[in-house]
């Protein structure tokens, strides 16, 4: 028995030896085939192809397409990348297989548009596949909801956006804001509640992880937007007053402006310039801003414009 | 020792090679192969695509086929019907024979492969009448194929170690497809969390991951495969049928054979 | 030296779906079949004689016990190059000829490259295989099958050999041709273990034989013992039509075919059977004792309630 002992004790490690290696084998085939050089490209392009080829599975080759949409847009963004090319047709195709599969339409809304590396960058592609999702799915509010935060965030038309929002806000099933934002665009499209609002509806809207952290981030860059026009109306305000420029924010504490020392939303605190514009102490931490973005040249205090979103 | 592993190989080779059913399986292939000569007729561009595309996935497909049979018929039914009593009453130690029947297996498909790669070749030489550099991209993918036979057949005999003919056959079938899409599996286990995604990673990392060794599109395009993947890939195949092979070693060595 | 110690070996199988019922197929065994030996496993199917062979060729492993074949514990690699082993109704490599064959078996018993092709050339023609040693063995008969299993159980000259069955489906010159081969192996100073369920063929061949039953020993005994006993009883056959009245009361288990009469007659009256038989004129044809046939020392251990003779030594 001793030698059949041997076999198995050398056949174990054999086994528990090579399943590692494998493993670490196949993170280095994974890593490899991930460089642009060697990505392969999509080999079927035709959606009807695919869904004969699928036998009628063409619900788990949606999901699977789906999968692989979610996981190349993560590969190229974890590597700030410019290159989303292969988004579309991903997305295309999962929907096209499975017309009412919900989320890459979300995910399209969102991911499509915005530019590079947070982004795709094609809006018009995000366009064409929320109007083939209402087109079969007539009754999904999400779906009225991203074409018409698609028209307010990317395409500026917010006359089309009212119209999405109260075609959604008619259906029998719908969110609350759906009126709301609808009512909204027509007046106040470009005030920060408007746009406050709209995140906050993506946020409710979905359940997707990144979908959501994206509105999240959003929304911070709104507060700091906020703040920094408020802020430099206040600078603006003290010139008024005193005739100059502040030093420091705390001279706008010292005359009742302001109380305390505010903060962004990573909690360190605003700076002004000597040319009374505020800024944010580190912009790279706060994606999607548009104001307080110190920049190099010298250029006068902004109107206080309404920021958007976009980026 | 090494002798008794080479005359089990052998004789697994020789009982594979007089199979009739391989021959037409092979001829088969041969014929799909001939088959895409007609179909590319479509289109002169095309020819060549079509010939390498239909050609390599019928030698893939029509070898894994021939694999499991192969690997099912020589070592589950050797171990149901008892020819093996006899064998392992000789001095052959069980590891032995395990080995010995996997390098036999792997040389009858290698083999195998040659004849049905002829098809191919043929038949791509007929629609562009001469080999280019391009074509070296088909030996790569015939390569590949070769690779991704080890470990099916390694499979195979894993799971005859402890299982019926008819199960094993399943098993190393149902792993074949799930391998081909372990891709999809590990993008899965990525962007789920908690418990769900334990278990897919598990699973994603345990099934063979076919998905880098099919390059016969790229060969369909003449493109050349980049060396460190044929490098990896290697290395992932000995890899993983060592794992295979050491796991039937470790059943085989304790079961008792009624 | 022995050339087989059994030594408590003990087999008990986990049954039943969640494999928690246990089976015992063979209670710890204690044997020793001696070298030179010709030493017959009998018992009814089932019993645990295939089991037994198998915990002996390694095949199985026991629950617990051991045994040494040679002098060499169970497991020793030097085991399977001095012994045979011929299972029942074996199946071998469809494709192959029988010259083939033995040649593999040849290579993995080690018999050394130049002796190869004569060994195996040997062994064809003692098996009366050379004209088919060139077929595929699966257009072999059944007799050859059997003939071809146990050229490679003995092609490598092993010192014992084990036979689970071996006249099993072969017509009565294959058994034949199997007695003699047995014989001629004792009489090379081989050991033969053979289990079988034909007693005429155990009686005619082995030195002892073991009863086995339901996983157990039963008996075990020398041949000539068990079959030397006298029962007490003679045998009488006499020419007439039909028992004579006077002898009906005496005579047990009579059988009349045509002009004779069989009967069975306790040996204390044989005396007056002969007078009844002298004085009706009734020829005597012949009178021999009733010995003891292995078939009673079978059936007394394998049913315990009928009354056998000769329980085993």
């Amino acid at each position: 028995m001793n030698s059949s002992r041997r076999v198995s004790v050398v056949a174990g490690f054999v086994l528990l030896g090579s399943m590692a290696c494998s493993v670490l084998a196949l993170q280095a085939i994974d890593r490899f085939c991930m460089r642009p050089e060697v990505q392969q490209e999509l080999y079927i392009h035709s959606s009807k192809m695919l869904r004969r080829l699928s036998l009628g599975y063409t619900g788990l080759l949606a999901d699977v397409y789906w999968t692989r949409a979610v996981q190349y847009f993560g590969h190229q963004h974890h590597r700030n990348s410019n290159d989303f090319h292969l988004l579309p047709p991903l997305l295309r195709m999962a929907t096209e297989l499975d017309p009412h599969l919900i989320p890459p339409y979300q995910f399209g809304a969102n991911f499509l548009a915005q530019k590079p590396p947070n982004g795709a960058g094609m809006p018009n592609e995000a366009l064409t596949l929320m109007q083939y999702g209402i087109e079969h799915n007539p009754n999904n509010w999400r779906l009225y909801y991203n074409l018409g935060f698609l028209y307010f965030t990317e395409f500026k038309d917010y006359a089309k956006a009212a119209d999405a929002f109260e075609a959604g806000a008619k259906l029998p099933v719908t969110n609350a804001f759906m009126p709301v934002l609808a009512a909204r665009m027509a007046q106040h499209a470009g005030e920060f509640d408007t746009a406050r609002m709209l995140w906050y509806t993506t946020y409710q809207s979905t359940t997707d992880g990144a979908i959501r952290d994206n509105a999240v981030k959003h929304l911070a860059a709104l507060r700091v937007d906020e703040d920094v026009t408020h802020l430099e109306e206040l600078v603006q305000k003290y010139r008024k007053l005193t005739k100059r420029l502040p030093e420091s924010i705390s001279d706008l504490e010292r005359v009742g402006f302001i109380h305390g020392t505010p903060t962004d939303p990573n909690g360190k605190p605003y700076r002004l310039t000597s040319d009374g514009q505020i800024e944010v102490e580190d912009p790279q931490l706060i994606p999607y801003i548009t104001k307080g973005v110190p920049s190099k040249d010298d250029s006068t205090a902004n109107n206080s414009s309404p920021a958007t979103t976009a980026q | 020792m090494n002798s008794r592993i080479a005359f089990v190989a052998f004789n697994t080779f020789r009982e594979a090679v007089r199979d009739r059913v391989l021959y037409n399986l092979i001829a088969f292939a041969v014929l799909i192969s001939a088959a895409a000569i007609l179909v590319g007729e479509i289109s002169i561009d095309v020819e060549r695509l079509v010939v390498v595309n239909l050609g390599l996935t019928a030698v893939s497909l029509f070898g894994v086929v021939i694999a499991i049979f192969i690997g099912i018929g020589l070592v589950s039914k050797e171990i149901e019907k008892k020819t093996l009593y006899t064998v392992l009453s000789r001095p052959v130690r069980r590891w032995e024979f395990v080995i010995g029947k996997f390098v036999g297996l792997t040389g009858t498909l290698i083999v195998n492969t040659f004849f049905m790669a002829i098809g191919v070749f043929l038949a791509l030489f007929y629609v562009a009448h001469r080999l280019q550099r391009s074509d070296l991209a088909v030996l790569t993918a015939l390569f590949f194929i070769v690779l991704e036979f080890l470990i099916v057949v390694a499979l195979a005999l894993f799971f005859s170690s402890f299982s019926t003919p008819l199960m094993s056959a399943v098993f190393t079938f149902a792993l074949f497809v799930i391998g081909n899409l372990a891709d999809d599996l590990r993008g899965f286990a990525r962007i789920t969390s908690g418990f769900a995604g334990i278990v897919a990673s598990v699973l994603a990392f345990l099934v063979p991951n076919f998905s880098s060794f099919n390059v016969i599109n790229q060969a369909a395009h003449g493109d050349a495969v980049p060396e460190r993947l044929i490098l990896y890939n290697t290395l992932y195949a000995l890899l993983y049928s060592a794992m295979a092979i050491s796991g039937a070693v470790l059943i085989f060595q304790r079961r008792n054979l009624k | 030296m022995a050339a087989i110690e059994i030594l408590g070996l003990q087999k008990t199988y986990m049954i039943g779906f969640w494999r928690r019922r246990p089976k015992t197929a063979l209670r710890p065994l204690e044997l020793t079949v001696e070298e030179g030996e010709v030493f017959g496993f009998l018992g009814p199917n089932g019993a645990g004689k295939t089991t037994t062979l198998k915990l002996l060729m390694g095949l199985v492993s026991p629950t617990s016990g051991t045994a040494r074949i040679l002098g060499m514990e169970l497991g020793d690699a030097r085991v399977p190059a001095q012994i045979g082993f011929l299972p029942e109704q074996p199946y071998f490599y469809d494709h192959l000829t029988g010259r083939e064959l033995l040649t593999y078996y040849a290579q993995l018993s080690g018999v050394p490259e130049k002796e190869r092709s004569s060994r195996v050339n040997t062994i064809l023609a003692r098996m009366g295989l050379e004209g088919s040693a060139d077929m595929q063995l699966r257009k072999f008969s059944k007799g050859m099958l059997q003939r071809v299993g146990l050229a490679q159980a003995i092609l490598h000259n092993p010192k014992v050999v084990f036979l689970d069955e071996p006249m099993s489906g072969l017509d009565p010159m294959g058994r034949r041709e199997v007695r003699e081969l047995i014989q001629e192996l004792r009489s090379q100073g081989k050991t033969v273990f053979f289990s079988t369920h034909i007693l005429s063929d155990a009686e005619a061949l082995c030195d002892r034989v073991a009863v086995i039953h339901q996983g157990q020993l039963k008996g075990v005994g020398a041949v000539a013992d068990l079959t030397s006993r006298s029962t007490g009883t003679v045998e009488i056959i006499f020419c007439a039509t039909h028992v004579p009245q006077a002898l009906k009361a005496i005579c047990s288990e009579t059988r009349v075919t045509g002009e004779m009469v069989n009967a069975v007659i306790s040996q204390q009256q044989q005396e007056t059977v002969l007078d009844v038989l002298r004085r009706e004129r009734i020829q005597l044809i012949s009178l021999t004792q009733v010995r003891s046939s292995l078939e009673e020392f079978y059936a007394a251990q394998v049913r315990p309630k009928s009354s056998g003779a000769g329980v085993g030594a």
